[in-house]
């Protein structure tokens, strides 16, 4: 008979049974996920998901028998007056008799609900998914580093204590001091053993006077002298160094004009609100600055970004203008990967089509790593914005990306094209 | 109550005090009842340790597939919403038998499990005639261990995705993949090409011209011509029901690992088949015995009347039967059926009434009712246990009754109830309730092409009008034609008038 604790065992011996579970049904999930961001309130995209997955795609199927034919006979208990011969109609809709009788092992399922993590909700969510052209590199903004031996320094915590660079010291102080051996002691002692054993006495014989005295010696110097002394010790030193890492900055442009009813803000927030939370989830070294604009533009806090209202004109350069003067102040073009997401409904006064056109071919074009326009409509119509066809011009630049949103459900598919990391410049 | 022999009080549990338990325990089940049961080892574990055991097939070491992870998901939230609660006990069928506790039980809930898993179960592992016949207790821990090596290796060496497809086959046949016929060792090409090797040398060592010059028999020379056609007939030996085994021998396309993998699930299906015909008993029995040393161990002093409430509590809960016509009806429940028979198999070894004495002559009023029941947890399963002992009386006491169902019936019928008439017919239905061979369908091998077009043909022989569903058919046919890797047909023969009911095909995926 033996008692034995398992508790300390690793946990979570089933990791891997869940993860191979979960990437057999990655695309219904991606497909829950998605109904998630279309019926959810902005706010609260990124929480855990209650995931309702069908049984086909994770049914174990069996050669069973099929519960509508053939010929069944259970024994059942609790009979309270049938007597034999007795006819009961069968319930309507199944002829699997009363109940689940006498079939334990026909347990049907219907569909399949288990929890996701929000983890593993996001990372399901964004998968695949990358900002195109991260390129420069550049050592200010430190966000993360790492930890380097750097030599040895002669102080530390104890962990540290490096036995071998210790000792060579302690060996070498000892050497120069000249501490006696050990056995050098022990020798003499043991010439002075045998010489009492002989009977010679520490005050008549100078050898054993001698003897004593040069073992006190010893004895002393030992201890004036000791085997580790702290200036031997050594600890391991480590030094902090910088990790390169990659600077971004993503403008989130939005047109919050009159004609932009709430159903298309709704729109295009929920677009902003994947952006946002791809970002932060996988650059952490990404800022984000949120520019919204109607006849002027301004930069705002998230907060105002996604749930501030004002209205007016459109005028779409405005925004670009301001979007440049904050690259001109904050993010100089050489340390900068700069991306920028503008969203619209295609609306803009006419008179601004040749500068918004001029000022993104000429000057933002060029400063961005990639800018993608997301429009923001009702319902598939044949008239096409004046944004949409004056950006027709700019499909030539392998940076510049756009697509429509018409409804919830195709957010997360266009916001997938654009960003897929095997995306292909259009 | 003399407090001093109490073996515990409270709820706080401790090894030491497992260890007085089971000691106590012990004493009991051998000393009183006469158990024989392999050493037993118990291990504390978390409920989390608990969920995943019991959602990979109850196994404490299992390869890795995503079905045990969709398991463990689905009973991790309802156990984490409280819709469900955990198993109180695991218990594995090896030489030392191993048993699960959770640490979360209280100190009677773990002298209940001992006394339950590590000599119940433990008792009937060691002597019921399918687990000495099918199961080699010492080896079943050593086979998991190997089994996830060669499965985590081959998913390193051949990619996770060709191997969850070769398992996801192969569990799809697992019902298919036992032997219900005992295990006989048939001899493998190597060993008969050996015996040829050495009655060849023999032969030659002993050869004497002389017996040239003798006439041969007419007899004798037919064995000759059979011994050389032997190798090419029967290496398929059809008809074969165990199609995993068909396949892993004989799939013409299948890789040596992917035939090792079908091998591993056979084993792991064969380990469980005496398991599912004597749930029964298997449950009855370990409830008998933990419910006989529970009230041993509150007649003797140990265990406290706190503790034997707490007991009775959790026991009849467990062995609650509710009726057919009951929201909470989801079956026959194995541990009150099985637990009625032996307390009633008891009553009428000790206090028989006339009709007893008629019905069990050979064991009515005969006494040593451990004896008894100690031959029958050896000699009988679920089907035969329940046709030799269901008596008159229990069929009163649960008012058991017959249901028929025929199809195309608007009605069901009733067929007996308890009284004179309607006895034996229960008890017979209720024992064909009992018989796995009637509950999975019946699918053998019947024919395989492996030098033409290389077609298989696998055959069900349908009973009752009992055909299969449809759609798992052609899923599960799908992966039949995968592993086999060519056209596979299914077909649904009336097992009465061999007349065909239905046509299945399948091609293999390229």
């Amino acid at each position: 008979m033996q008692v034995i604790d398992r508790r300390q065992n690793p946990k979570a011996k089933s990791l891997g049974n869940r993860q191979r579970f979960l990437r057999r049904i990655k695309s219904q999930i991606r497909k829950a996920v998605n109904e998630a961001i279309e019926n959810r309130s902005v706010a609260d995209v990124d929480s855990g998901e209650k995931v309702s997955v069908t049984t086909s795609d994770i049914g174990e199927p069996k050669f069973g028998f099929d519960s509508t034919e053939g010929d069944r006979s259970y024994v059942i208990p609790g009979n309270h007056d049938y007597q034999r011969g007795d006819r009961i109609r069968k319930p309507s809709g199944g002829g699997s008799g009363s109940g689940s009788g006498g079939s334990p092992d026909g347990d049907g399922e219907d569909a399949f609900v288990f929890m996701l993590t929000r983890d593993e909700f996001l990372d399901l969510f964004f998968e695949d998914l990358e900002l195109p052209n991260l390129a420069k590199r550049k050592l200010k903004s430190i966000t993360s580093t790492k930890w380097n031996r750097a030599g040895y320094a002669n102080d530390g915590s104890p962990q540290r204590l490096n036995k071998s660079q210790t000792m060579r010291r302690s060996l070498a102080r000892r050497i120069a001091l000249k501490r006696p051996r050990l056995h050098e002691l022990n020798r003499l002692e043991e010439e002075l053993e045998a010489a009492r054993a002989e009977g010679k006495d520490a005050e008549h014989d100078e050898e054993v006077k001698g003897l004593v005295r040069r073992i006190e010696q010893l004895r002393y110097r030992m201890q004036a002298v000791p085997f580790l002394d702290p200036v031997d010790l050594r600890y391991n030193r480590f030094e902090q160094t910088p990790k390169p890492t990659t600077q971004a900055v993503m403008f989130c442009l939005m047109d919050t004009s009159a004609s932009m009813t709430e159903s298309l803000k709704d729109l295009a927030k929920r677009f902003y609100i994947l952006l946002h939370l791809f970002l932060t989830r996988h650059y952490r070294a990404v800022e984000l600055v949120f520019i919204r604009h109607t006849y002027t533009a301004a930069e705002v806090d998230e907060e105002t970004f996604f749930h501030g209202r004002e209205t007016g004109g459109t005028v779409v350069s405005s925004a670009l203008e301001e979007m440049l003067r904050i690259v001109r102040e904050r993010y100089p073009v050489q340390d900068w990967n700069i991306y920028a997401a503008q969203a619209s409904d295609g609306h803009n006064f006419d008179h601004d089509m040749p500068r918004t056109i001029a000022l993104l071919q000429h000057e933002i074009l060029d400063l961005c790593q990639y800018y993608a326009y997301i429009e923001v409509g009702e319902e598939e119509s044949s008239y096409t914005s004046a944004l949409w066809n004056g950006y027709s011009q700019l499909d030539s630049h392998p940076q510049f990306a756009r697509a429509k949103v018409l409804d919830p459900t195709e957010i997360y598919p266009v916001f997938h094209k654009l960003f897929a990391s095997n995306r292909q410049p259009s | 109550m003399d407090n001093r022999k109490l073996l515990y009080q409270g709820p706080e549990w401790d090894f030491e005090l497992l260890r007085r338990v089971h000691d106590a325990i012990e004493e009991i089940a051998i000393g009183e009842m006469g158990l024989n049961v392999y050493r037993n080892q118990i291990e504390v574990i978390t409920s989390e340790q608990m969920l995943d055991a019991y959602t990979s097939l109850g196994m404490p070491l299992m390869y890795s597939h995503w079905s045990f992870g969709k398991r463990y998901s689905r009973e991790e939230m309802l156990y984490r919403k409280g819709a469900q609660s955990l198993a109180y006990e695991l218990v594995i069928n090896s030489d030392p038998c191993v048993a699960y506790v959770i640490e979360e039980n209280s100190m009677t809930m773990q002298t209940l499990v001992t006394a339950h898993a590590s000599f119940g179960h433990n008792h009937f592992f060691k002597n019921n005639y399918l687990f000495r016949q099918w199961t080699r207790a010492s080896r079943v821990l050593d086979d998991l261990a190997y089994a996830k090596r060669f499965i985590a290796d081959c998913e390193e060496r051949y990619g996770l995705q060709a191997v969850e497809r070769t398992l996801d086959a192969a569990h799809a046949l697992m019902p298919q993949g036992v032997s219900r016929y005992a295990p006989k060792h048939p001899a493998r090409a190597k060993d008969i090409a050996i015996k040829a090797e050495s009655r060849k040398s023999h032969q030659e060592a002993t050869f004497n011209d002389l017996w040239r010059t003798l006439p041969k028999s007419k007899e004798r020379r037919k064995t000759d011509h059979d011994e050389s056609q032997e190798g090419d007939d029967n290496t398929l030996r059809l008809p074969e029901e165990n199609l995993l085994r068909f396949l892993s021998l004989h799939a013409p396309k299948l890789k040596d690992w992917q035939r090792e993998v079908l091998d591993i699930v056979r084993k792991t299906a064969q380990y469980f088949y005496p398991q599912q015909q004597t749930q029964l008993m298997n449950e009855g029995c370990a409830t008998f015995v933990h419910y006989q040393i529970m009230n041993r161990l509150h007649e003797t002093g140990q265990v406290d009347e706190a503790a034997m409430l707490e007991f009775l509590h959790m026991h009849t809960a467990v062995v609650t039967q509710p009726d057919f016509d009951d929201r909470r009806f989801r079956g026959i429940n194995p541990y009150a059926l099985g637990f009625a028979m032996m307390k009633d198999i008891e009553r009428i070894c000790e206090t028989p009434e006339p009709e007893d004495l008629e019905w069990f002559p050979e064991i009515a009023g005969r006494g040593n009712f451990m004896q008894v029941l100690r031959d029958a947890w050896a000699d009988y399963r679920d089907e035969s246990f329940v046709l030799q002992f269901l008596s008159p009386h229990l069929i009163r006491k649960l008012r058991l009754f017959a249901v028929s169902d025929i199809s195309g019936s608007p009605h069901l019928s009733v067929d007996a109830i308890h009284d004179e008439a309607g006895y034996r017919e229960i008890r017979r239905r209720m024992a064909h309730q009992y018989d796995l061979s009637k509950r999975e369908p019946e699918i053998e091998v019947t024919e395989a092409d492996l030098k033409g077009n290389r077609r298989l043909v696998l055959t069900h022989r349908v009973r009752d009008g009992k055909i299969l569903s449809s759609d798992d058919c052609n899923r599960v046919l799908r992966h039949v034609a995968n592993l086999w890797g060519y056209r596979v047909r299914l077909i649904e023969i009336d097992a009465d008038t061999g007349s065909t009911l239905n046509d299945y095909d399948a091609v293999a995926l390229p």
